[in-house]
C-alpha cells in the first residue's frame, strides 16, 4: 500500500456569494486605476460617463502603487470603507 | 535511575497479548529467524523462561511472523514468542542487531544490554536475572557455545525499513496529511491526476522519501519558511521536502531550495508578480561559492541544461512548491501568454574558477567561500548571441550589446536586470584586452543606445516608448537626437561565466519588469551545507 505525503497546502478554500446585485447606482463608486498603461484614460472616460448619466453619483479615484503586485491591505481597507461599489480597470 | 523503556503490547504466537512492564522484571530478547546467532541464541531463552518462570517474564521478540513460526518449531519453543513484524517496537527500541538482549527491572527500566552472542554478557544477565527472581540460574552447558559471536543486521535498519519507521514513529518529524492510494493504483499517474505535476513525472513523496530528505537539513521540519503568493499559504521545510522529493533532488540538495524560496519569498522579489505576468517570468536562480562542487552542479558543456540532476532538480523543487503550495499553476493563477522551458526549472550554477572577474556573489558583498543563491525574475529560458567573429573586448561587448537591445523589444529602453551568461571563449577574447566587468557593460550601454526618434511607436513598429516617457512635449529635431541606453543603469547587466570550452556564443535571459515596482534580484546565503 503505497502513501504519500500532500505535497500541496492543505487548507480549504472559503466560498463566498457574490453580494446580490443592486438595482440602482447610488452613494459612492471606487474607480480603481491599477497603473497599467492606459488604465487611467478608461477610467477618465467611465468617470464622464457616469457623472452624464447618474449624477450625484460620488465618484472616487484610487491607485495601486504597482499592477505587479497586489493592492496593499491599507488601499483594499480604505476603498471597502469608503465606497459602495468598485470599478478596476484592468487595462493593457 | 535508568530511563524506562518504551512500552508496549504484542501478541504471541497463540494471539495472547502480551505488555510490558508487568511489574516483574523481564528479560527482552529480540531476533530474527536468518541470524544464525539467534538460532544459536533460543536455547538460552527457552532455559532462562522455564528457570525464572512467573518471577522473570523472559520473551523472545522475532521480526518476521513466518521466520517466528520456523524458529518456535525448530527449537521446541514455550517461551513467548512476540510477533514485531511491523518492526516498531524494534525501532522504538533502537535495535540494530540482533539478537539484542534487554534486561529490566519491575518498572521498565532497562538494566542491561547487550548485542550479538557473548558468553560472559549472557552468564552476568543470567545471574543478574536470577538475583531478581530471588531463585538460581538455568544449568547452561557452556563447552557447546562459542565464547563470542556477532549477531546479523536488526530488520529495522535494512534500506528503506529505517525511513517508513522513522515517518510512522510516534515522535516523526511528518505532520502533512497522509493520502492513502488504492492497492491497484498507480502511484505516478495519480499525481498526474491529481494534478501535482509539472507536466513531467515526479517522484511519489513517500512518508520514507521525505524523511530521507528532511535528513538534509537540521531545521524543524515544522518550520514555517515564508508565506508563499499567490495563495499566500505557509510553506514548512517538510511541504518543501515533499516536493523537493517529486523533483529528484538528493537530500542534500535540499537548503539550497529552501534558500531560494526565502529568497523569492520577499517583498523585493515579488514572486506573486514573476509567476502571475502574462509576459511570462520565471524565478530564474544562480548559485555561487563551493557547495557548486559539492552537490556535482554542472557549469561547463551545457550549463544551461540539460543533463545535470542538481541543476535540474533544485530549479524544479521551487517550482513545484511554489505550485502545489502557493497555487501558482499554469491557467489559474500562473497567466503567462507562452511560458517557456525554463518554466520547469532555471538554475544554474556560476563558473567561477573560469571567469577573469570576481563571481556575482562576491560583488554583491559575500566573501567567496560562501555559497549564495541569486534569484532574478526573467523570461522563462535563454536566448543565444552568437558572435564567432570579434578578436577584441570592445567588439566583443559591442556584439553583446546589440543582441541584449532585443530583450523585451528593440524599441524598448531604459530596461532592468538582465542575465547574461558569458562562455568561457568569449571571456577570453575579454580578458586578452583586460576588460573590467565595469567596462563589459559600459560597452554595452554604448553599443546598444539610441536615438529619442529611433524608439517612438511608428506604422513600422507600433511598439517603442511614447514621448512623455522622455519628459517631452513638442521636441526639437535635436532633443530627439539624444542617445538613450537600453538599461537604467549599467548595474542591471548582471554578469556570469558558464559553459564549454568550445564555442563562441554567449546567451542571455530577458528581464521581466524589474524594479521596486515589479521585480528585484535577491541574494541570499545558503546556510547549511552538507
Amino acid at each position: 500500500m503505497t502513501r504519500i505525503v500532500d505535497p500541496t497546502d492543505e487548507r480549504v478554500p472559503l466560498s463566498r456569494m457574490l453580494a446580490s446585485r443592486p438595482q440602482h447606482l447610488s452613494g459612492v463608486v471606487a474607480l480603481l486605476d491599477i497603473v497599467k498603461p492606459r488604465g487611467d484614460v478608461l477610467l477618465d472616460r467611465i468617470e464622464e460617463r457616469l457623472s452624464e448619466r447618474v449624477p450625484g453619483l460620488a465618484l472616487k479615484r484610487y491607485r495601486k502603487p504597482t499592477f505587479a503586485k497586489p493592492a496593499p491591505d491599507d488601499l483594499r481597507r480604505r476603498i471597502a470603507a469608503e465606497s459602495d461599489f468598485v470599478i478596476e480597470a484592468l487595462a493593457d | 535511575m535508568p530511563d524506562s523503556l518504551p512500552s508496549f503490547s504484542l501478541t504471541d504466537h497463540h494471539r495472547r497479548v502480551h505488555s510490558f512492564p508487568t511489574g516483574r522484571p523481564a528479560l527482552l530478547c529480540f531476533v530474527k529467524e536468518d541470524c544464525p546467532t539467534c538460532g544459536m541464541t533460543m536455547p538460552l531463552i527457552e532455559a532462562a523462561s522455564h528457570a525464572f518462570r512467573g518471577e522473570v517474564d523472559v520473551v523472545a521478540i522475532g521480526q518476521d511472523a513466518a521466520g517466528n513460526a520456523l524458529l518456535i518449531e525448530r527449537h521446541n519453543l514455550t517461551a513467548p514468542m512476540l510477533d514485531d513484524s511491523d518492526l516498531k517496537i524494534s525501532y522504538a527500541y533502537s535495535v540494530e542487531i540482533v539478537p539484542t538482549i534487554i534486561l529490566a527491572d519491575a518498572r521498565g527500566a532497562e538494566l542491561r544490554r547487550f548485542e550479538g552472542f557473548d558468553e560472559t554478557d549472557w552468564q552476568s544477565v543470567l545471574a543478574e536475572a536470577a538475583h531478581l527472581a530471588g531463585g538460581s540460574e538455568p544449568q547452561i552447558d557452556w563447552s557447546v557455545y562459542p565464547k563470542s559471536r556477532p549477531g546479523c543486521g536488526s530488520k529495522s535498519v535494512e534500506p528503506g525499513a529505517a525511513e517508513r519507521l522513522a515517518a510512522e514513529a510516534s515522535g516523526s518529524r511528518l505532520r502533512a496529511r497522509q493520502i492513502e492510494l488504492g492497492a491497484d493504483e498507480d502511484s505516478f499517474e495519480f499525481m498526474f491526476e491529481r494534478g501535482l505535476t509539472d507536466g513531467l513525472p515526479v517522484v511519489p513523496p513517500t512518508p520514507e522519501r521525505v524523511m530521507r530528505m528532511l535528513a538534509g537539513t537540521r531545521r524543524d521540519a515544522q518550520e514555517v519558511i515564508a508565506t508563499v503568493p499567490p495563495n499566500l499559504a505557509p510553506l514548512t521545510i517538510e511541504k518543501v521536502a515533499a516536493n523537493a522529493v517529486m523533483a529528484g533532488c538528493r537530500p542534500e540538495y535540499l537548503p539550497v531550495v529552501l534558500a531560494v524560496l526565502e529568497a523569492v519569498c520577499t517583498d523585493e522579489f515579488n514572486i506573486h508578480g514573476v509567476m502571475s505576468t502574462t509576459a511570462g517570468a520565471t524565478p530564474t536562480i544562480v548559485v555561487n561559492g563551493p557547495i557548486r562542487h559539492r552537490l556535482g552542479m554542472n557549469m561547463k558543456i551545457g550549463a544551461l541544461g540539460s543533463g545535470n540532476r542538481a541543476n535540474a532538480t533544485i530549479g524544479r523543487a521551487v517550482k513545484l512548491a511554489l505550485r502545489n503550495v502557493g497555487g501558482a499553476r499554469p491557467g489559474e493563477i500562473e497567466r503567462t501568454a507562452l511560458g517557456g522551458p525554463g518554466k520547469y526549472t532555471a538554475c544554474y550554477p556560476e563558473w567561477e574558477e573560469r571567469s577573469p572577474w570576481e563571481p556575482l556573489h562576491v560583488e554583491r558583498g559575500f566573501r567567496r567561500e560562501d555559497n549564495v543563491v541569486t534569484v532574478f525574475g526573467l523570461e522563462p529560458g535563454p536566448r543565444l548571441i552568437v558572435d564567432q567573429l570579434s578578436r577584441t573586448a570592445h567588439a566583443l561587448a559591442g556584439s553583446l550589446g546589440m543582441a541584449l537591445e532585443s530583450c523585451w523589444h528593440p524599441k524598448l529602453h531604459g530596461y532592468g536586470e538582465v542575465l547574461l551568461v558569458i562562455s568561457p571563449e568569449h571571456a577570453d577574447t575579454i580578458k586578452r584586452d583586460g576588460w573590467t566587468k565595469a567596462q563589459v557593460r559600459n560597452r554595452i550601454q554604448e553599443a546598444s543606445a539610441r536615438p529619442i526618434r529611433e524608439l517612438l511607436p511608428d506604422a513600422n513598429a507600433g511598439e517603442g516608448m511614447a514621448l512623455r516617457h522622455f519628459g517631452l512635449a513638442n521636441p526639437s529635431a535635436e532633443a530627439l537626437e539624444q542617445r538613450i541606453p537600453k538599461f537604467r543603469k549599467p548595474e542591471n547587466i548582471n554578469i556570469i561565466v558558464a559553459g564549454g570550452e568550445a564555442g563562441k556564443f554567449s546567451s542571455a535571459f530577458g528581464g521581466w519588469f524589474s524594479g521596486p515596482m515589479g521585480s528585484i534580484s535577491v541574494s541570499r546565503k545558503i546556510e547549511e551545507v552538507p
